[in-house]
């Protein structure tokens, strides 16, 4: 069979009935000659050929191929019948493009964050080198998104062989300004072999390289990413050699880093990256040197004859020398017993590293779950239409049967209907889920300004996904009515098209079971938005111990002011004046960490002797602190003139504080120490006063003992401070008004406390958004097809309702009769949804806070709502049947 | 007309026969559907009776094969009509299958009318 007399097979049938007339006008003829007359002769030659029509169809067979044909039949008759009832086919189309594309955009994020390999060659041969700890904690500071390893401890690493080609880079905030408030850039420390080992070529200009980054670099090199270099620069394609200030020095834009490389880490796209050597010009304490700072990833890429394996093996040999010669100087003797201890570990990163990943993983997986599960509500009610309309169709379908179309033949047909809406609504679905994960990205994003960077482009797993999403959702609402609709005898059917008084239950035992499914699965739904809503609720009332509402925290980096480190001090206690003197300006405190704002400063208490473990959260304000976050002291005095860097050291404790190292409510005048650097006396203080608790590190966490020193008393004065104050009226720019007054190359950054708190809770006002959202779409899906099924039976029983009416039964009681039936369906959905709710609750635990699936607080709630708008929902048919007259009814 | 004493063979014929006896008919030289279809059951003394209705998907079949060709003519008669010549497979077709039949009528004899061998 070749495909040319496919296509041409119309005008192939032409000749052969051509073919077949010339035969038969030549039997005639010879007919005709032997003597018979016109009319015999026709008939004899009709005889012997048999029907031409039949045997023309036998050769058009032959040239067809047959499946395709009938396929195209299907295709061509679905279409046709869809069109012929515009409102079934265009609710489907919305429900399933609505139900696929929520499915789709959330996948289409897992995807991004999860499943997808860093857009550079062999992504698979990257790992990462990351410390075994043993479960004991590093001591030093952290800096950046990624703090692992310490810049001494790449040193050594890459100097290994075995090791791969090995890399490191650190994140930090870059500011573009050249003073005044500040431009925040996201920059990125690379080693100077980076990008050539990653493989990321150059979209202008060149990158980085072994060269540019040596101890000491004059005027350092920067690489800006794609989409930087078109936002800030338009694409300038003359860029190289152009100057960039970053924290107020010039560097030298050397090119533009290839459109897809964000970086390492999903979630997070560098906008500037700079050689290691530049480090020391843009932090106020250099990190190169220091052995306890942590910031830094290190990578390598393992070459073909590398396996992980014996990656592995040598990192694991070499693990104790490398620690035993990075140990930091400063580290006391448990710390340095630790660090001695830990392991060096390969972890392949192929899909990059994460913390969005870590953080979101599960909320969106589980997301995945809930979407889902509504689209399984949606094809519930997509099943029932088909149901419905496979009974209106009942006599076509039995015609057909009797006809001898085979039962196989009209289920194929019928799936290629359902077929068609699936792939209708798989392609709808693309472009809602385009714009739905858009929106979902800016739920990630945080209003502090570190924007979530995510690459949503739509990739084979997407689609193939989606593909598979129709598919499914096609068999789930399409089969089963397609062989329920189908399973006739065309006799009964024929029989049955008359009007009957009572109606098969066969067929509705399917519709009671998608019922009762469609309202368990919305009731897990609903608990689940009550659950993720009353922990989001639950978070933003936690009593933090403060008032963060109309508190506005400006950062304020004076580096540029060149203030001698004696004066330090002083000027920051002038400045935090200067700025309460402001117009508008109600009180103004210096902070040296803002709780719950993700820094954090902790050390070691020292009781009588006894250090104190875990650690302690540490953070050093000015005297107005505890009016300005409204915390008024529960004994004791405030910080004074009296605390000055002469007089001896004093601390205000919270009542965690007290009570778990003094066993007192307040140990006015009792003394304690930090645990300080070796070889130095552990430093001495006495409390003066205590507040209540606050929390400090994240709203999740129980409020531990914090403790607050006087601004008055800081050694160690830094380039930079943080002061918090309340106003009435907008004064940022009065304030950056006064800073550029002092120095003009002074950077200031403004943020609203309650907002930087806020932040903390994307993932929980995510869920709660979201499940409430599906939650609600959930409880509609599942009212219209309970509203469905009881308009059915409604309609199926208009003769008997007729009947009992015209024998006088009372409206209330035709209406009771359908509400019991309803009331049955109802509760069997509860029953099933409160077991399945309770089951999916205590597996979303995790993500709870002050919810537990223990508290029928939720579950009772969901299911009353759902109760009360499902009787809503089923009152509505069976009030209509009650209102109906019985002539109508018995008539129709 | 059939003699008298025997039957025509009216029911199908043996898959693939008429094919063989297309191919046969064909040798002599191109001719229309309405010839080989006398040519067969005057050859076989009437014994066999060609289903005109089944002649020509046959002609169709072979012509898809490639072992025949086509083109339009006219009849003895002047009548425009279709007709079939053997291409070179074909021929090669028609010793294949006549071989083939050969062997299959020996084999059916060898059943049916046993010869004096031992038992």
């Amino acid at each position: 069979m070749s495909w040319r007399r496919f296509f041409r097979r119309a005008q192939w049938d032409d000749e052969r009935a051509r073919e077949q007339r010339a035969h038969l006008e030549i039997e005639m003829d010879e007919h005709v000659a032997r003597g018979m007359n016109q009319e015999d002769a026709r008939t004899a030659a009709y005889r012997k050929l048999g029907n031409p029509t039949l045997v023309r169809e036998e050769i058009y067979g032959m040239n067809s191929i047959s499946w395709l044909e009938s396929a195209w039949q299907d295709l061509r008759y679905a279409w046709r019948t869809l069109r012929h009832t515009p409102s079934f086919s265009v609710v489907a189309l919305l429900s399933l493009a609505l139900g696929i594309g929520a499915n789709t955009a959330i996948f289409q994020l897992i995807n991004a964050v999860k499943l997808r390999t860093l857009p550079i060659p062999h992504a698979d041969r990257i790992v990462e080198y990351r410390i075994e700890t043993h479960g004991k904690g590093r001591t030093g500071q952290f800096n950046g998104e990624r703090p692992l390893m310490s810049y001494p401890l790449y040193e050594s690493i890459v100097q290994q062989p075995g090791l791969g080609r090995v890399f490191a880079w650190g994140t930090a905030g870059f500011d573009l300004a050249d003073g005044g408030e500040s431009q925040p850039a996201r920059g990125l420390f690379v080693t100077g072999p980076l990008f050539d080992i990653a493989g990321v070529r150059p979209a202008a200009g060149r990158l980085i390289t072994a060269s540019d980054d040596t101890r000491g670099c004059g005027t350092p090199a920067a690489v800006l990413s794609f989409p930087f270099w078109q936002s800030k620069f338009g694409g300038d394609p003359h860029i190289q050699g152009k100057t960039l200030k970053l924290n107020g020095n010039s560097f030298v834009i050397a090119g533009v880093a290839e459109s897809g490389f964000f970086g390492f880490e999903v979630g997070r796209a560098f906008d500037v990256a700079i050689p290691m050597c530049a480090e020391p010009l843009l932090r106020t304490r250099s990190a190169l040197a220091n052995r306890e700072i942590w910031w830094l990833s290190v990578m390598a890429r393992l070459d073909d004859a590398h396996s992980i394996a014996a990656a592995e093996k040598r990192a694991a040999s070499i693990s104790s020398a490398l620690f035993a010669s990075t140990l930091p100087p400063g580290y006391r003797q448990g710390d340095a017993d630790n660090y001695k201890a830990f392991g060096l570990l390969v972890v392949p990163v192929g899909t990059g590293v994460s913390q969005i990943r870590a953080t979101y993983a599960e909320p969106l997986t589980l997301l995945l779950y809930i979407a889902g599960m509504v689209l399984v509500i949606a094809c519930g009610n997509l099943a029932n239409l088909m149901l419905a309309r496979a009974s209106v169709r009942q006599s076509e379908m039995a015609v057909r049967l009797a006809i001898g179309a085979s039962r196989r033949r009209l289920i194929r047909q019928l799936m290629v209907e359902s077929l068609l809406i699936a792939a209708g609504g798989a392609v709808a679905g693309t472009f809602v889920a385009g714009a739905l994960s858009r929106v979902l990205v800016t739920f990630l994003d945080n209003p502090s300004g570190r924007r979530v960077f995510v690459d949503l482009g739509i990739d084979w797993t997407v689609l193939a996904f989606t593909a598979g999403l129709a598919a499914i959702t096609c068999l789930l609402f399409g089969l089963a009515p397609a062989f329920r609709a189908t399973r006739t005898s065309p006799s009964q059917i024929m029989r049955a098209s008359g009007r009957g008084l009572t109606d098969g239950r066969d067929r509705f035992n399917l519709r009671r079971a998608l019922v009762i499914t469609q309202l368990a699965l919305s009731l897990v739904l609903i608990t689940g938005a009550l659950l993720f809503g009353g922990t989001l609720k639950n978070l933003i009332n936690v009593d933090t111990g403060f008032t963060a509402a109309g508190v506005t925290q400006v950062d304020i980096d004076y580096r540029h002011a060149d203030i001698p480190e004696a004066q330090r001090l002083q000027f920051q206690l002038d400045l935090v004046n200067r700025l309460r003197a402001v117009p508008g300006v109600m009180s103004a405190a210096s902070a040296y960490i803002v709780p719950l704002s993700g820094s954090g400063w902790n050390q070691n208490v020292v009781v009588d002797g006894k250090e104190q473990q875990p650690y302690t959260n540490i953070t050093r304000v000015g005297s107005s602190y505890f009016d300005v976050m409204e915390m008024p002291l529960v004994t004791g005095r405030n910080f004074d003139e009296r605390d000055t860097l002469a007089a001896p050291q004093v601390a205000i404790v919270t009542e965690a504080f007290a009570k778990t190292y003094f066993h007192a409510p307040a140990p006015i005048g009792r003394e304690f120490h930090l645990a300080g650097r070796i070889g130095e006396p552990d430093p001495a203080y006495t409390v003066i006063g205590v507040v209540h608790d606050i929390k400090y590190e994240g709203l999740h966490e129980p409020s531990g003992p914090v403790v607050f020193f006087p601004h008055t008393q800081e050694r160690e004065a830094n380039l930079d401070m943080t002061i918090v104050f309340r106003a009435s009226g907008d004064v940022n720019a009065a304030i950056t008004q006064l800073a550029r007054g002092i120095e003009p190359r002074m950077l200031v950054t403004f943020s609203r406390v309650d907002q930087v708190i806020g932040a903390t809770l994307v993932r929980e006002r995510l869920m709660a958004t979201l499940s409430g959202f599906f939650g609600i779409v959930a409880m509609i899906l599942a009212a219209i097809g309970l509203y469905g099924v009881m308009s059915y039976v409604v309609e199926r029983r208009r003769s008997e309702i007729g009947i009992r009416i015209a024998l006088g039964a009372e409206h209330t009681q035709v209406i009771s009769m359908f509400m019991r039936e309803s009331a049955w369906l109802i509760g069997a959905g509860l029953a099933v949804g409160l077991a399945l709710a309770y089951v999916a609750a205590k597996s979303a635990a995790t993500l709870l806070f002050g919810m537990t699936p223990k508290d029928p607080a939720p579950f009772v709630l969901a299911a009353a709502m759902l109760a009360v708008v499902a009787l809503l929902a089923a009152f509505l048919p069976a009030r209509r049947a009650s209102r109906q007259s019985p002539t109508t009814a018995l008539r129709g | 007309m059939p003699k008298r004493g025997t039957t025509p063979i009216q029911e199908e014929m043996l898959q693939g026969t008429l094919d063989v006896l297309i191919l046969r008919t064909l040798v002599g030289g191109a001719s229309h559907g309405h010839t080989i279809a006398y040519v067969i059951e005057r050859q076989s003394d009437d014994m066999l009776q060609v289903q005109h209705g089944s002649l020509y998907p046959a002609l169709h079949r072979l012509e898809d094969r490639g072992w025949i060709t086509s083109f339009w003519g006219l009849s003895e008669n002047n009548r425009k009509a279709r007709f079939y010549r053997l291409t070179a497979k074909g021929r090669r077709q028609l010793v294949s299958q006549t071989n083939r039949w050969d062997a299959l009528v020996r084999a059916v004899n060898r059943v049916l009318k046993p010869s004096g061998e031992p038992r």
